[in-house]
């Protein structure tokens, strides 16, 4: 199982590439810092599939960095929603498959790309279930970089209010926005404290190790009537050497030899799987 | 539908604000059917909601004073089939959240029914930060959303109960004012993108929303009791999708058109009536009553009306202007 996720987020890796460099169009980096969330999350953690999208007992999994809606796709793809060949259309003219997450495309949520929307939403979607005494749970993913949008605290405070344990937000956190550093354009840290004395539960992890992940997300809720946040401490470009934490592959599309180099480098990561694992 | 606290009386000389009207549907929607929320951003009070809160608390969502949350929860409530109404003050709604009402909404196809209170200039004395003169034209460009500005108390119950009923977007609109019936209550005399015409005339035409229509009425009977003149009385309720077939069939008469409403002469009922109209090659002659581009006097509504003619005889007064040139 470990060793299949493994090659999973390296294969999703080349996938994110191949259809941004057939676009060339895509957020790069971002997609492929959150790659390893969503493999977890699809492949371990959510009760999500083609057939029981419609179900009203699925988990939710509402992306608000809509920004790397190329994870999202390729993932959504692996698990069977729609046949991968549709991503070659990705960004071209008249394409289901556009630069954002869109409910045209079976398995997406909620339409999302303008930031600081995933929370409120998935908050809605938590505050429902709730109500209804279901056991689904809603994950959402965010950006660090579009915590400032005060949408996202005034959800903070709700989602505690309301005692959402059943609500889990992840932060992508890779410290990269597409000015600089988040750090520089607009320090949110210490990002657990504040989120904790808005009474949430806050775990730590490396947002690329897979097992941690897994046990990260097999721990909620991390603690009774409060919502969780999972600070996934990640790497803008993770995975293709050139592109880890270079600002420029926020939303670069690599040359062809770049992309040639770039496959190369994870061929080579896929025949060298941790003994770990 | 258990009906016997909150049916709503349309007898003449029983006129309540149509937010109450709003508050008393929206309970009896609630009593049978427990996905029926209503979610508020400090705004029970102003909405009439308090008594809804009582009696079903677990249909009600508070999130503070958080516009933006406010839809966004909203949208992730009505997302899993929930019969969601929001309601805010309607300057903060559609100003503060217009991006959520643009894509968690709209966009997403969530069926919202966002409820703006205290609509138009209803805040009167409160000052430009609490009037609402800007919505209709916000939202007639976006998408996938219907706005509606109900006249009466019969056209507020309606358009409640019938939005309820849709699994759609809507934008409904509310004033505090004690709105009088404008005619014979009639089920069928309600539609949704259907203009109501309260009187039919010969001489000019009367387009007016929400709680404009009422002085629209008077100063057709004033028009026709001092001078003799006929108008058309038009409760244009939903401002999108506007009633095209209705506005042709006012416009071929040739007569006079005069649009009236709280809001900004830009962007809202009358600039809707008249962009349809000249496209499809109709050249009436044509006046916009609302409130101008400018910082708007304060006062009570009733004081900032007649500031701006939008009262019983500032409504004929323009009217026989019109019809002189």
């Amino acid at each position: 199982m470990k060793k299949e996720l493994y090659r999973k987020s390296i294969i999703y890796r080349k996938k994110i590439l191949k259809y941004i460099f057939n676009a060339n169009a895509g957020h790069t980096g971002g997609s492929l810092s959150c790659i390893d969330v969503l493999n977890v999350l699809y492949n371990h953690v959510l009760n999500v599939s083609p057939g029981n999208f419609s179900s009203p007992d699925r988990d939710r999994y509402i992306q608000s960095k809509g920004h790397s809606v190329e994870a999202l796709f390729v993932v959504l793809a692996d698990k069977g929603f729609f046949p991968e060949s549709d991503l070659e259309t990705l960004c071209k003219y008249g394409s289901h498959y556009i630069g954002h997450p869109t409910r045209k495309v079976k398995g997406v949520e909620q339409n999302t790309g303008a930031l600081g929307h995933g929370l409120p939403i998935s908050v809605g979607t938590a505050i429902a279930a709730k109500l209804d005494k279901k056991d689904y749970r809603v994950f959402t993913l965010l950006g660090d970089g579009e915590l400032p949008e005060g949408s996202n605290w005034e959800a903070a405070l709700t989602a505690s209010q309301y005692k959402l344990d059943n609500l889990c937000a992840i932060i992508d956190s890779n410290g990269l926005q597409i000015t600089g550093p988040t750090s520089e354009v607009c320090n949110t840290e210490p990002i657990d404290a504040k989120f904790e004395s808005f009474g949430w539960a806050v775990r730590h992890v490396d947002g690329h190790d897979l097992t941690a992940l897994m046990q990260t997300f097999d721990a909620m809720p991390f603690t009774e009537g409060k919502p969780n946040l999972v600070i996934a401490h990640t790497v803008k470009g993770k995975g293709v050497s050139y592109m880890e934490n270079a600002l420029k592959w926020h939303h670069g599309v690599p040359t062809e030899q770049q992309y040639e180099d770039a496959l190369n480098e994870l061929d080579n990561a896929m025949v060298t799987v941790p003994d770990d694992f | 539908m258990s009906t016997t606290e909150t049916t709503i009386e349309n007898k003449k000389g029983t006129a309540k604000a149509n937010l109450e009207v709003f508050s008393a549907t929206l309970q009896a929607l609630a009593e049978n059917d427990r996905g029926v929320l209503v979610v508020t951003s400090d705004s029970r009070g102003s909405g009439k909601l308090v008594p809804f809160g009582q009696k079903f608390p677990a249909q009600h969502i508070e999130v503070g004073i958080a516009e933006q949350n406010l839809v966004g929860v909203a949208a992730g409530l009505a997302s899993t089939g929930k019969k969601v109404f929001a309601v805010s003050p309607a300057c903060f709604l559609t100003a503060r959240a217009l991006e959520q009402i643009k894509n968690d909404v709209a966009y997403s196809d969530n069926p919202v029914k966002l409820i703006g209170i205290s609509a138009g200039v209803s805040y009167g004395a409160l000052g430009s930060t609490h009037h609402s003169l800007h919505d209709f034209a916000v939202l007639r460009a976006i998408n996938n959303i219907t706005v509606v500005a109900p006249a009466d108390n019969f056209e507020t119950e309606q358009a409640i109960k019938k939005a309820a009923a849709t699994t759609a977007p809507f934008y409904l609109r509310f004033g505090k004012k004690n709105m009088p019936l404008l005619k014979e209550a009639d089920e069928s005399d309600f539609e949704f993108g259907k203009g109501r015409v309260i009187i039919e005339g010969d001489d000019i035409t009367f387009i007016a929303t929400g709680e404009t229509v009422y002085p629209a009425k008077l100063a057709a009977e004033k028009l026709k009791n001092d001078f003799g003149i006929s108008a058309t009385v038009i409760s244009m309720h939903t401002i999108k999708p506007l009633d095209c077939d209705l506005l042709k069939r006012i416009a071929a008469s040739g007569k006079p058109i005069l649009t009236i409403e709280e809001h900004s002469v830009y962007g809202g009922l009358g600039e809707a009536c008249a962009s349809f109209l000249l496209q499809q090659g109709y050249r009436n002659r044509f006046k916009i009553m609302g409130i101008p581009d400018e910082y708007t006097v304060t006062g009570s509504q009733a004081e900032i009306f007649n500031h701006y003619g939008l009262s019983e005889s500032g409504i004929a007064q323009e009217a026989l202007t019109l019809l002189k040139e």
